[in-house]
């Protein structure tokens, strides 16, 4: 018998299994249940988009293509950062087309990164930041936003964390799982300990277009921020297109090219055919965009709105497709919370606990499904409350 | 008529459900029921609701399978009224499901309902082909509905495929 542990990776090893995954095992083996588990939209990418992929493979396009992504897409690319959020980005050396924007953080903290170098993670946070940062070298460090600040960071809490070590801050707004989106005028506070420590800034935008009650603003138009921020979008959430695995990255050409060279090693390239359909997504489906996210804008109304009422209190989300309630008047842990409403009632949400320690007390519902489910779900779970109550 | 974004957004719902109640409405869009019903008021009074007609997929139904035709007709328009006499004409007949003025190379198009093949081509025969104004028509039957309306009868493009729980 081989002793396999003393072939493996100690890095490996020592990552933190996600807790979404244990979770994920219990509710895939039940029948009948509702998911407010799921991180992706509802919606299947809109036809138009799906055909110019199929397009795409009928007439051959099946070869590699250049390691940052097509030119056209990428010149495509830089004229939609401009367009919608108004950050001018240099499509031959400023932008690369990822196998999602997971991967696109990846190459951001493999570039980055040195030995020892901290990242301040903004939590609850994506299950993935703390791995990532640890895969490429880096050392975490957890900054725990509150409830009551409505899981906003804010500039003092930054400047807290900050050490001679720190070398960025990875920020997430919209935010997964809170679903808090960050003002102009936030981000602007925030600029400003970035800049007086001379720091850089991994911006997930991955949610940009799903954002409600006030403009999206890119952290890279920030005054003085286009110089050190490091952008990631996709079409995963906004276009509806998380299986095509295609994000991407725009950053100063100083650090694409690093990144080029590591993605070319590592992955060569995205594929050929979907590419080619994410330059329809781009170009013609705005209005499916816009679509989806009214949709989900009335959904989440309709969710904050029925969660208060069942007495699991939230904030109201400024962005993505999830919202955040306390379970702390249950007094169970929110891994207990949700084990228990999966078996009692067949509801699947994640466990708060599941995004860093501050997410403990927390559960996340994805609206991200139908009204008609959510409307069953709300069911569910008030009755649930009422029976924990009695 | 110009609409308000909150009129706008009761449409959306209402097209994709119409039985969904005024508080499920008044939830999605942060408002009272109270204001819900006065636009949904004021939208039917300007008739841009015009009616909330089941979709029901008849031949399920065992004894109520339907056959369904639609025929294209060439009329005479008249002097002062051009075709609104004669769409007037046939849209009075029960049989009648739906009846539009069509551009290109026939004037009304005309879907008809009935229990038989021999039922529709008698319809045809007897009450459409003989309306003042008509000159011909050609008559279509539909074989299979894909989608009415908008809506898909068959098929699982809605299916979840997505995995229970995902980050």
């Amino acid at each position: 018998m081989i002793d396999y542990q003393q072939y493996l990776s100690k890095t490996a090893i020592e990552l933190e299994p996600s807790g979404i995954r244990k979770f994920f095992d219990l509710a895939a083996s039940m029948e009948g249940v509702i998911s407010l588990g799921v991180g992706e939209p509802d919606f299947i990418t809109p036809w138009n988009i799906r055909e110019h992929a199929i397009d795409a493979l009928q007439d051959g396009f099946t070869s590699y293509t250049a390691n940052a992504g097509l030119l056209e897409l990428r010149q495509e690319i830089s004229r939609y950062l401009t367009r919608r959020f108004h950050v001018d980005y240099k499509p031959e050396n400023q932008v690369i087309v990822t196998v999602g924007a997971s991967q696109s953080l990846d190459l951001a903290f493999r570039a980055i990164l040195n030995p020892g170098d901290e990242v301040l993670i903004v939590e609850p946070a994506f299950v993935s930041y703390t791995a990532l940062v640890t895969m490429a070298g880096g050392v975490p460090i957890q900054i725990a936003t509150k409830a009551e600040n409505g899981f906003k960071v804010t500039p003092e809490q930054i400047e807290e964390a900050i050490t001679e070590r720190t070398k960025a801050i990875l920020l997430c707004s919209p935010n997964n799982p809170t679903g808090t989106a960050l003002s102009k005028g936030e981000l602007t506070e925030i600029a400003r300990v970035v800049e007086k420590h001379d720091l850089l800034v991994v911006s997930d935008e991955i949610y940009a277009e799903l954002t409600y009650d006030q403009d999206f603003t890119s952290f890279a138009s920030i005054p003085g921020m286009y110089e050190r921020t490091i952008l990631i979008n996709g079409f995963s959430k906004g276009f509806a297109m998380t299986g095509w695995r295609l994000g991407f990255l725009a950053a100063p050409k100083e650090m694409i090219s690093l990144m080029v060279k590591i993605y070319q090693y590592t992955t060569m390239c995205a594929p050929h055919m979907l590419q080619r359909g994410a330059l329809e997504a781009l170009r013609n489906s705005s209005d499916h965009v816009e679509k989806m996210r009214q949709n989900y804008w009335r959904r989440r109304n309709f969710t904050v709105q029925s969660l208060n009422k069942i007495g699991l209190n939230c904030h109201t989300p400024g962005g993505a497709f999830y919202v955040f309630p306390s379970i702390q008047r249950t007094g169970l842990t929110s891994e207990a919370f949700a084990q228990e409403l999966l078996e009692q009632e067949k509801v699947a949400v994640v466990p708060g606990s599941a995004f860093g320690s501050s997410g403990e007390g927390y559960i996340r519902c994805s609206y991200a499904t139908s009204i008609e489910q959510l409307q069953e779900a709300m069911t569910r779970i008030g009755r649930f409350i009422d029976n924990f109550n009695n | 008529m110009k609409l308000t974004t909150e009129e706008l957004q009761i449409l959306a719902i209402l097209e994709e459900n119409h039985q969904v109640t005024n508080e499920l409405i008044a939830m999605q869009l942060n408002m009272t029921e109270e204001t819900v019903q006065k636009h949904i008021k004021k939208l039917e009074r300007e008739k841009i609701i015009v009616s909330y007609p089941t979709l029901i997929d008849w031949n399920k139904i065992e004894g109520k399978e339907t056959v369904e035709a639609m025929i294209d007709v060439k009329v005479t328009p008249q002097r002062g009224v051009g075709f609104d006499e004669v769409a007037k004409r046939i849209y009075r007949y029960p049989e009648v499901e739906s009846l539009y003025l069509m551009s290109g190379t026939y004037d009304l198009s005309v879907t008809i309902a009935g229990k038989t093949m021999k039922e529709i081509a008698l319809f045809v025969s007897k009450k459409l082909a003989t309306v003042e104004g008509v000159i011909s028509t050609t008559t279509h039957f539909i074989l299979k509905k894909y989608k009415h309306d908008g809506v898909i009868i068959e098929g699982d493009d809605d299916k979840d495929r997505r995995m229970v729980v995902s980050p």
